[in-house]
């Protein structure tokens, strides 16, 4: 069976999702294709279903209509075949284990034997920065610390993929900056494919290779603005003029959210 | 002399130990003082030893029955610990199908509360007519019904006071119901079934001897403390609530021992 990497890691074409309940629609008519090795962030408004996208993506949510490919694979096997990493707003940590079995705990369901998730434990801890803890219990880090090791257990089996969920919006905004710099370099040095959904303009710019900004309920792509301040980006970047414009492009998109947008006004904006 | 006591106990050891003498001297001093309390109203108020004997005849008592007093204990006790295995294992076996399987559960648990509030141990004489009320069966089946209610009511909401963000996760590595039982959802219900069965090591022990109040064996600690009262010999009914009172305590703190033996991972300071 020869296997070719797909063009794309996630295709979404023409999604929608409604909860009976209430009769929402929480997405509608979704289009986005993400190539290997981006760094997309999600923004929008509360309730314009970017979780809920995210989720969509994760096959923990079912779509309504259309359809999503996540490494040339439906959503459904691609989670089955452990595809993708999660980390959500709080750490979601497993109190009764020690932050060495936190991490381990996918390997662990993979099936790896007690050597070989030790020594990728120890790498993880490396790459978050948490050697040290390897013994602690969830309840005596920091939130900060809590979720480096959510981060840690979601990359450890190597996903292609990752999704994240507001991982920093708990955090206070120093904590929250260092974490910033932090996935930057891990992103850079894993080349994995991230989906980031954030409330924080200057979050979004200064992670991502694209901002997809997000309409309110029904959820529906706003514009897309391509970010191209370059890699490796440090805390100076955040004082480049150029990070600057892109957060007022993508301020103007979400404050044009409201009046409904039609797709070609959309694309012109975000050019 | 102290610097051989002290020898093979390490600094910390030596300042947990004083810390948690420190801790425990107040109850000490509170339970010393009412004993003496209780000693000195009688003899200040001349009380008739019917109404209230002195702390020192009861524990007299205790010493000169020791031969009757503790085996009658250890057999009322057999009868607790059989009903709280029995009860208590019934109880999260019934909390494990209802959460299995919801609507068993929606059609369980509003009667299972109506129960749960329903003083069953108002029934001892009738199980001491379905089983033969010579025999522990009687004892240990009351014991057992006291038990089962907390243990199920409580296992079940540990099953399902897992949090859905880690049931997400676990759904997210395409782990199966099983697995997501046995790895989120038994963790999380441990501390509540530890908490049920505490009460449960109470209750086990009030059923047995309740029970043995409406006819049991002579070797019965309850049938002992009832004929002792009748015949007006109260040092030694006492001393057998004494014994019982031991007893009860001891199976309480072997559940303690128990959870923190199980359920390490908790904070220290939590209370029991």
């Amino acid at each position: 069976m020869s296997q070719q990497q797909p063009e794309h890691v996630v295709e979404i074409a023409n999604l929608t999702k409604t909860f009976p309940r209430g009769n929402i629609t929480a997405l509608e008519n979704i289009d986005l294709n993400l190539r290997p090795g981006e760094f997309v962030s999600l923004i929008g408004p509360s309730g314009c279903g970017k979780s809920t996208l995210l989720r969509v993506i994760g096959d923990l949510v079912e779509p309504t209509q259309g359809t999503v490919t996540v490494n040339g694979k439906t959503a459904r096997q691609a989670r089955a075949g452990r595809d993708y990493g999660i980390v959500f707003q709080d750490a979601v940590l497993f109190d009764w284990r020690t932050v060495t079995k936190n991490i381990a705990l996918p390997l662990e369901l993979l099936g790896w034997d007690r050597a070989k998730r030790r020594r990728r434990v120890e790498e993880m801890l490396e790459l978050v920065e948490l050697t040290g803890f390897a013994d602690h219990h969830p309840w005596q880090l920091s939130g900060g610390m809590q979720q480096r090791v959510s981060i840690a257990r979601a990359l450890a089996f190597e996903p292609a993929l990752l999704l994240m969920d507001e991982p920093f919006g708990a955090l206070d905004e120093m904590t929250r900056e260092r974490l910033n710099l932090e996935l930057l370099s891990i992103w850079e040095k894993l080349g994995s494919t991230v989906v980031f959904v954030t409330h924080s303009i200057s979050e979004a710019v200064f992670l991502s290779t694209r901002v997809v900004v997000m309409s309110p309920r029904p959820g529906r792509i706003a514009g897309i603005v391509d970010i191209d301040l370059p890699h490796p980006r440090g805390v100076e970047t955040r004082e480049e003029p150029r990070f600057f414009e892109l957060v007022t492009q993508v301020r103007e998109l979400l404050r044009l959210r409201g009046e409904h947008l039609l797709p070609e006004e959309a694309a012109a904006l975000s050019e | 002399m102290s610097g051989i006591v002290v020898t093979g106990i390490s600094p910390g050891m030596g300042r947990r130990l004083g810390r948690q003498a420190r801790e425990w001297i107040p109850a000490v001093v509170v339970f010393v003082a009412a004993i003496g309390l209780w000693e000195g109203v009688i003899a200040a108020f001349d009380i008739q030893q019917f109404l209230l004997p002195k702390p020192t005849d009861i524990a007299k008592a205790c010493w000169d029955e020791r031969h009757t007093l503790w085996p009658a204990g250890w057999y009322t006790f057999k009868e607790a610990l059989g009903g709280f295995a029995l009860g208590s294992l019934a109880g999260m076996a019934a909390a494990t199908l209802i959460g299995r399987f919801k609507t068993l559960g929606s059609a369980l648990m509003p009667i299972a509360i109506a129960a749960n509030a329903i003083p069953i141990i108002a029934f001892a004489p009738i199980f001491n007519a379905w089983f033969d009320p010579l025999s522990p069966n009687s004892k240990i089946a009351i014991a057992a019904v006291l038990c089962f209610l907390p243990v199920m009511v409580n296992t079940l909401r540990g099953l399902q006071s897992a949090s859905p963000r880690q049931i997400e996760l676990m759904r997210s590595y395409a782990a199966s119901n099983f697995t997501i039982w046995r790895r989120v959802r038994v963790p999380t219900a441990l501390p509540y079934v530890f908490t049920a069965l505490k009460v449960a090591s109470v209750l086990a022990m009030i059923g047995a001897v309740v029970g043995e109040y409406f006819g049991g064996s002579y070797d019965a600690l309850g049938v002992l403390i009832r004929s002792k009262a009748q015949i007006l010999d109260f040092q030694i009914a006492w001393a057998g609530i004494l014994v019982a009172s031991v007893l009860g305590i001891a199976l309480y703190a072997a559940v303690v021992a128990a959870e923190r033996l199980v359920v390490r991972w908790a904070p220290d300071g939590r209370d029991s």
